[in-house]
């Protein structure tokens, strides 16, 4: 199972005349978490959509270990829609059971699954109380229930966080770590970039239906622009004017943020610096997956 | 923290993990029967429908239909008329029970209470109606047969004969019919059944065929839909919604159907074979399947095109009128005429069949050629139309938000 890849093969799909998704390409592998980011309406869902077989791609193809995702894979996946959905007026063991049983449980192992899995998401009081009765948050948490209730193999959340309060986060975070020890591919989409930069093994940037970035987190950040902190009280406004390899991003109580040049010259920043009086603090500095994530998508869009 | 097993695989696991098509079918049927048999809408329709039908006739069983016996109270003096009244009514197809009254004033009081129809007052040849509120037509004729018979009896006695005599030689002149084809027999109780299958098969196509509409809907607004889909293909989401949905209306229409037979035939109410109660019973069942299904794959489809109950109706109408118009050419019509050429000619179209041939059979007026070509033709209809309705859900039901129009529907995907 280790060597297992979820794939997302040149997957290209229009709604009319808009371009919801151009080649889009990626995978994710057995074992790992994958984090999916983006703007609104960058084609995130569609992706996944698609993955699902709730929408039909116009090319590409997705693939598991090797073979296109067909009704019986499909079957295999734990599936969490952007758009919440159950039956509102049906208890939630009853449709966890249900949802179970389309999935090719038998009633006992259904019924074993919905007890684990409403105990574990601390919804297991409600049990025989109408979906539309619980809270948002506890109706999310027996969506992902909804999800892993059939033991998938691939686990496909669209903005599982989202509407979360920070006991479930911890919750949903644990469980998808729990899920990848397992050997199931994770794929989610969030907005929460803090969140997805901590949780994920690799990271998919999509901006405008394309990949604008792939790969690790410490990988993406290192191949981002880097950041110069210079904290030098006495320096006055516009004192890396001369410099060639710098922009001033920020400029806050003499504390100076500096985006690099790729390959620009640090040491003379520094110099320039020393020039202006003391300096308190020198360092390079990574983006975060926020920034990079501004960077991308702004340059991408200036493109 | 525990980490859930794989499911074991069991009787409904294939090797592969996947499920076969009639599995999936029979969940989704399961759901669709178990959650709408569970309502108290459909406790409360069934109950009202069972005594509706159990109530009627056991009702004319213990209290007796509304009578058209009439009754006539005789003064004192006319107490030797009992018999003449009885005669002269019978004559004009009405049946009287006769009373002789102590004197006139306790008459009229009966009279003003309802328990007399009538009293003869006055002498044989001077004879006095008296009426509450005037006299029914019948009636009215009875009197005047009686009349005229005091009449002829006084002239056959004044001319020396006897009127007994003739009385009774007139009573035996008699005529034979010969008709052309054979009289309708227990024309009543057709009726009454004729009406009930009407009545039954159009509420229940009603209610089930809008419970589709509106189960599509509901999984389209409360978007399971995307949940379902991304295991179970669209039609088999859609044939067992169709189909579980259907099975709720044909066993509340049995439950139904078997009290009131049941009722009917042992309360003795019906007096028609119950070969023919049952057949009558039988053939809406049929009918009910029939068009259910017909209309359930429109109703189906017409819900996909919306994504919010608000708009369930602006779709589903156009679906309506097809049970509509034949059930109201049906209940306004065969009653009064069963042999009606409109009601004849609707029944024979497919759409119209499933309301007016019940109605016709229970009757008794559809021959059984009629019967077989619109069982054909309508079945035809319905596997012509499952391809389409199936497309239009396909296409429209992932869809939110505004309606779809049916030409995108109707687009092959």
């Amino acid at each position: 199972m280790a060597d297992r890849r979820l794939e997302i093969d040149g997957v290209s799909k229009r709604f009319g005349d808009v371009v919801a998704l151009t080649e889009m390409t990626f995978d994710v592998r057995a074992g790992e978490i994958f984090g999916f980011v983006g703007s609104n309406g960058a084609g995130k869902s569609t992706t996944m959509r698609i993955a699902l077989g709730v929408l039909t791609a116009d090319a590409g193809e997705v693939r598991w270990d090797g073979r296109p995702l067909d009704l019986d894979t499909r079957r295999r996946v734990g599936y969490m829609p952007e758009e919440r959905g159950l039956y509102p007026r049906m208890k939630v063991a009853e449709q966890l059971a249900y949802l179970g049983r389309l999935h090719g449980m038998s009633v006992p192992a259904a019924a074993a699954a919905v007890a684990t899995w409403t105990e574990r998401l601390g919804v297991a009081s409600r049990r025989d109380d109408e979906v539309q009765k619980l809270s948002l948050g506890n109706q999310q948490r027996v969506q992902l229930a909804a999800a892993l209730v059939h033991d998938p193999d691939i686990l496909v959340l669209d903005e599982p966080f989202s509407g979360l309060d920070p006991l479930a986060v911890d919750i949903m975070s644990q469980v998808l770590r729990e899920q990848r020890d397992r050997g199931v591919p994770v794929l989610f989409s969030s907005h929460q970039l803090d969140l997805v930069e901590r949780l994920c093994d690799r990271v998919g940037v999509v901006h405008r239906g394309r990949m604008a970035a792939c790969g690790p987190v410490e990988q993406l950040r290192a191949g981002g622009p880097t950041r110069l902190v210079v904290d030098a009280p006495a320096a006055r406004d516009g004192w890396t004017a001369g410099l060639p390899d710098v922009a001033a991003v920020s400029c806050e109580a003499g504390r100076t943020v500096l985006e690099l040049v790729p390959g620009g010259d640090d040491q003379a920043v520094l110099a320039a610096a020393l020039a202006t009086g003391p300096v308190h603090e020198f360092r390079r500095r990574r983006p975060s997956l926020t920034e990079l994530f501004r960077h991308l998508v702004s340059a991408e869009s200036a493109a | 923290m525990s980490v859930v097993r794989r499911p074991d695989a069991g009787a409904d696991a294939r090797p592969g993990g996947g499920l076969d098509a009639r599995r999936v079918v029979g969940l989704i049927l399961r759901r669709e029967f178990v959650t709408r048999v569970r309502t108290r809408a459909f406790k409360i329709t069934t109950a009202i429908m069972v005594l509706a039908v159990v109530g009627l006739p056991v009702g004319i069983h213990l209290f007796g239909a509304p009578s058209s016996i009439r009754t006539v109270g005789l003064a004192p003096a006319n107490a030797a008329m009992a018999a003449p009244v009885v005669g002269a009514a019978r004559t004009v197809g009405q049946e009287v029970k006769v009373r002789t009254l102590p004197d006139v004033p306790t008459g009229e009081r009966e009279l003003a209470s309802g328990r007399l129809d009538a009293l003869l007052d006055g002498a044989p040849d001077t004879l006095t109606v008296v009426a509450n509120k005037g006299l029914d037509d019948k009636l009215r004729q009875a009197v005047t047969v009686l009349a005229q018979q005091q009449a002829l009896n006084a002239a056959i006695t004044r001319a020396g004969g006897d009127p007994a005599a003739v009385a009774s030689a007139v009573a035996a002149a008699k005529f034979d019919v010969r008709s052309l084809k054979p009289a309708p027999r227990y024309q009543g109780e057709r009726i009454a059944l004729g009406l009930l299958a009407g009545i039954l098969v159009y509420v229940s196509l009603m209610i089930y065929g809008q419970t589709v509409a509106q189960g599509v809907v509901e999984e389209k607004t409360s978007r399971v839909v995307e949940l379902l889909l991304a295991t179970v293909r669209p039609w088999q989401l859609m044939l067992g919604k169709v189909v579980g949905i259907g099975s709720v209306g044909l066993g509340q229409l049995v439950v139904v159907a078997a009290a009131g037979l049941a009722a009917a035939l042992g309360t003795g109410v019906l007096s028609i074979p119950s070969g023919i109660a049952v057949g009558a019973v039988g053939w809406t069942l049929a009918w009910y399947l029939l068009g259910f299904l017909l209309y359930a794959l429109l109703f189906a489809a017409a819900g996909a095109l919306v994504s919010r109950q608000e708009d369930v109706g602006a779709v589903t109408g156009p679906i309506l009128m097809l049970i509509i118009v034949p059930y109201v050419v049906g209940v306004s019509v065969l009653p009064i005429d069963p042999e009606n050429g409109l009601a004849r000619v609707l029944s024979l179209i497919p759409f119209f069949s499933p309301m007016l041939m019940p109605m016709r059979t229970a009757l008794g007026v559809a021959p059984w050629w009629e019967v077989a070509l619109t069982v054909a033709l309508t079945g035809a209809l319905t596997a012509g139309l499952v391809g389409l309705s199936a497309r239009v859900y396909r296409n429209s039901v992932m869809r939110t938000g505004a309606r779809v129009p049916v030409r995108d529907a109707l687009r092959a995907s």
